[in-house]
C-alpha cells in the first residue's frame, strides 16, 4: 500500500479564491518546483485523483460542486484547504453568501493556512496529506479484510 | 519451441519494458521541459497505486469491455511474437482498439462519448497506413508471415522508406502523443478531461495502462521489422524513433480531428502509396 504515497494525483477546484492561491499551486507544477518529481500529477478528474486541494471559501453556489467533486473521488481520498479562506473563510468570512471555509462542506484532513500561501508550504501539507492517506488506505483494508 | 519462447517472453516481459520505456519517456519530456522529472520507475508505481484504489462504475460492463482490451492487445502481440500472418495482427489490434471504444461509451458520460468517437476517426486514420505497410512488406518479401518478413537478408527500409514515413506519421496516433492525443492525453486538465478514459478509476484504470505499455512494445516491433535484417541496428532504429516521437510531443500543440484525418490520409497516399507503387514496378 506504500504505492500511494509514491504517485498522489491531485485534483485543484477554485472555491471563490482571489487567484492567488491558485498561481501558487500552478507554481509548484514549474520547473522550479516540479512536484512531478515526487510523482504528483495534477488530474483534472476527480475520478483519477487521490489528493483533494481546494483554496479559496465556499458559498452557497459552489457547495454542491464540492461536494459532487469530493463523492467522486474514489476512496481512499484526502482533502485539503489551501489559503486562509479555504481553512476558515477568511477575510470573507462574514460575506452573506459565504458558508465557511471547506470543512463546513466536506471533511477536511490537512489545513494549510497562508496569503497567499507559499508552494514551499503547499508541498509541506501535500506530504502531510500522503501520511493522512496512508492511515485511511490501512483503515480501509482492514475494513476489507474483517467484511 | 523458439516460437513459444517469444510468445512467453511477449506475454511476461513486455509490460516490464513498456513500463520502462513510459518511465524513460516521462523523464526525457521533463528534461525538455527543463524540469528533473520522475523516478524511472513511476509508471509501476502509478499502476500498483491504482490497483490499491477503489474502482467506482457507472456502468456494469465498462470494466469488462477494458479487461478484453488488455487481452486481445496480449493476443494481437502473440500472433506477431509468434511469426504469425502480419495482415492478422493488423486486424486483432483493431478487434483490441474497438474494445476501448466501446468501453468508452459505456459509461454515457460526455467526455468519455466524444473520446469515444474522437479514437474511432484515430482508427480510420491509421488503419490505412497499416495496410499499406503489410503490402508493402508482402511485395518486397513475398510473405505475409512475420518470421519470414524479420528473416528477408536486405534491408527493409531501403525499399520502403515512404511507407515508413507514414507510418511514422501514423505512429503518434498510435502511441497517443500530441499533436494527435485526441481522444485520450497522457495529461489531463484538457478540454476533454481525461477524454475516452475520464470514467475509469482504479483498477480499471491501471488495466488500460498496461495495455498501453502492451500496444507500445508491439508498435516498436513494427518499427523492428523495417530494419530486422540486422538486430543492432534495428534496436537503435526503435530508440530513435521512439525519441523523435517524444521530441514531435513536446514540440506540438493538439490539433484537431478534421486535421488528423486528412493528413494522415494524405500522407498514406503520397509517401505509403506512391511507394507501394515504385515497389511493383521494381520488383517483379
Amino acid at each position: 500500500m506504500s504505492f500511494l504515497k509514491k504517485s498522489p494525483w491531485i485534483i485543484h477546484y477554485d472555491g471563490s479564491s482571489c487567484n492567488g492561491c491558485d498561481i501558487e499551486v500552478l507554481a509548484c507544477l514549474t520547473p522550479l518546483y516540479d512536484i512531478e518529481r515526487f510523482g504528483i500529477i495534477n488530474t483534472g478528474n476527480p475520478k483519477h485523483a487521490d489528493v483533494f486541494l481546494i483554496t479559496g471559501s465556499i458559498n452557497e453556489q459552489n457547495a454542491d460542486v464540492v461536494r459532487t467533486i469530493y463523492n467522486q473521488m474514489p476512496d481512499p481520498k484526502v482533502v485539503a484547504a489551501i489559503g486562509i479562506c479555504a481553512t476558515s473563510g477568511g477575510i470573507f468570512r462574514e460575506c452573506y453568501n459565504v458558508k465557511g471555509g471547506v470543512d463546513s462542506t466536506i471533511p477536511v484532513d490537512i489545513y494549510i493556512p497562508g496569503c497567499a500561501v507559499r508552494p514551499e508550504a503547499i508541498i509541506d501539507g501535500v506530504v502531510a496529506a500522503l501520511g493522512v492517506l496512508e492511515k485511511k488506505a490501512a483503515a480501509l483494508a482492514s475494513m476489507k479484510a474483517s467484511a | 519451441m523458439k516460437t513459444a519462447l517469444w510468445v512467453v517472453a511477449w506475454v511476461v516481459l513486455a509490460p516490464f519494458i513498456g513500463g520502462l520505456l513510459a518511465g524513460v519517456d516521462r523523464i526525457i519530456t521533463a528534461r525538455m521541459q527543463s524540469r528533473v522529472g520522475p523516478p524511472v520507475l513511476q509508471p509501476f508505481y502509478d499502476v500498483l497505486k491504482l490497483f490499491g484504489k477503489r474502482g467506482n462504475v457507472v456502468n456494469a460492463f465498462q470494466n469488462f469491455y477494458m479487461i478484453c482490451f488488455l487481452v486481445f492487445v496480449i493476443v494481437t502481440g502473440c500472433l506477431f511474437f509468434s511469426g504469425g500472418d502480419l495482415l492478422l495482427t493488423i486486424f486483432a489490434l483493431a478487434v483490441a482498439g474497438v474494445f476501448f471504444v466501446l468501453g468508452a461509451f459505456s459509461p454515457n458520460s460526455p467526455y468519455s462519448n466524444i473520446g469515444a468517437e474522437r479514437e474511432l476517426l484515430q482508427m480510420m486514420s491509421y488503419e490505412p497506413v497499416l495496410i499499406i505497410m503489410a503490402v508493402g512488406m508482402f511485395m518486397v518479401t513475398k510473405s505475409w508471415h512475420v518470421d519470414a518478413i524479420a528473416g528477408f537478408h536486405q534491408l527493409l527500409f531501403a525499399y520502403l522508406p515512404g511507407v515508413f514515413v507514414a507510418f511514422l506519421f501514423v505512429l503518434t496516433i498510435k502511441l497517443r502523443k500530441s499533436p494527435f492525443d485526441l481522444s485520450m492525453s497522457h495529461h489531463g486538465h484538457q478540454e476533454l478531461v481525461k477524454g475516452a478514459t475520464t470514467e475509469f478509476s482504479g483498477p480499471a484504470l491501471a488495466v488500460i495502462e498496461i495495455a498501453h505499455w502492451y500496444e507500445n512494445i508491439l508498435l516498436m516491433g513494427f518499427v523492428y521489422l523495417f530494419f530486422a535484417c540486422n538486430w543492432i541496428a534495428a534496436i537503435a532504429a526503435v530508440m530513435v524513433t521512439y525519441f523523435i516521437e517524444i521530441f514531435i510531443d513536446n514540440t506540438f500543440a493538439r490539433l484537431t480531428w478534421r486535421f488528423t484525418v486528412k493528413s494522415s490520409w494524405i500522407v498514406a497516399g503520397v509517401f505509403g502509396v506512391v511507394n507501394i507503387f515504385c515497389v511493383a514496378f521494381l520488383i517483379k
